[in-house]
């Protein structure tokens, strides 16, 4: 179980928001993270300098950050492999499909106001909701 | 150059917010979607954060014509929503909710927690690579 950190995510969520920015003034790209990745698949033609050089930063702040103690935490264990799996395979398989996840469709798509992107957001929120529901609290398993 | 130095420092910035966010704990995440349960709306102000600041100033920026250190901006067109948006919307919505990974976090994670983001992340690209194969056609 986890408590609300209402500072915290605020702040990291302004400073998403700034990333997105920087990357629209700067480059003229959209910070959607299946985007990018996944223009870097095989048979992709999109360039890939920039993608590379998005996701490799990706790395670097979240590592850089984890040097402050404050903002570690004990990694989960134990989580079936099977699961990892099945869940990779979907969100890869969703996301391509509907072209964005929550940075590209939540983050950047609300922000330009876009009808696709809010009936995306929306869709993905209530599933997820539903989902963990019947796993969790009807299924039992997963916990 | 510059506009992979800005995909560089946007890209820091990005790891940097998730991790102050601990939008990489999966945990977190799953709280936020347990609403019938000890319910954790952290991930709410996290995007809430997030929107604040591409409402305000992506109109701005849209308006200057072109981006700094590129030829022109690279959006999206499309506004209609059909069957595949949602359908796909759906199955990531499925996979997110199994085990609170969506793709920035899985990515961030394969350094701090590779034992779950290495898994994820490759199947997560067998499965973007394989939809135009048999899905949504």
């Amino acid at each position: 179980m986890t408590t609300f950190t209402p500072i915290s995510a605020l702040i990291g969520g302004l400073m998403i928001g700034g990333s997105a920015a920087l990357l629209l003034l700067g480059s003229g790209r959209i910070a959607g993270i299946s985007g990018i990745a996944f223009g870097l698949l095989p048979a992709s033609n999109g360039e890939r300098g920039w993608r590379l050089m998005f996701l490799g930063g990706l790395l670097l702040g979240t590592l850089l950050a984890w040097q402050l103690p404050t903002l570690t935490f004990a990694p989960r264990q134990g989580f079936p492999l099977w699961a990892l799996l099945v869940a990779g395979f979907l969100v890869g398989t969703g996301t391509r499909l509907g072209n964005g996840c929550t940075s590209g469709h939540g983050i950047c798509g609300l922000g330009r106001r876009s009808p696709r992107s809010l009936a995306a957001t929306l869709t993905f929120v209530l599933v997820a909701m539903v989902t963990f529901f019947l796993l969790r609290h009807v299924l039992g398993v997963l916990s | 150059m510059k506009a992979r130095l800005a995909a560089l420092i946007s890209g820091i910035l990005f790891g940097l917010g998730l991790t102050v966010s601990q939008m990489v704990n999966p945990k977190k995440v799953l709280g936020f979607l347990d609403v019938a349960g000890q319910w954790d709306p952290s991930l709410l102000l996290v995007m809430g954060g997030g929107v604040l600041v591409t409402v305000l100033s992506f109109p701005w920026i849209q308006r200057r014509g072109r981006p700094l250190w590129a030829e022109r901006f690279s959006l999206p067109t499309r506004s209609d929503i059909d069957r595949n948006l949602l359908l796909g919307a759906a199955l990531f919505g499925i996979g997110w909710a199994i085990a609170g990974y969506c793709p920035g976090p899985a990515i961030a994670a394969l350094l701090i927690n590779p034992a779950e983001a290495v898994p994820f992340v490759l199947a997560m690209l067998l499965g973007a690579w394989l939809q135009p194969r048999w899905l949504g056609r």
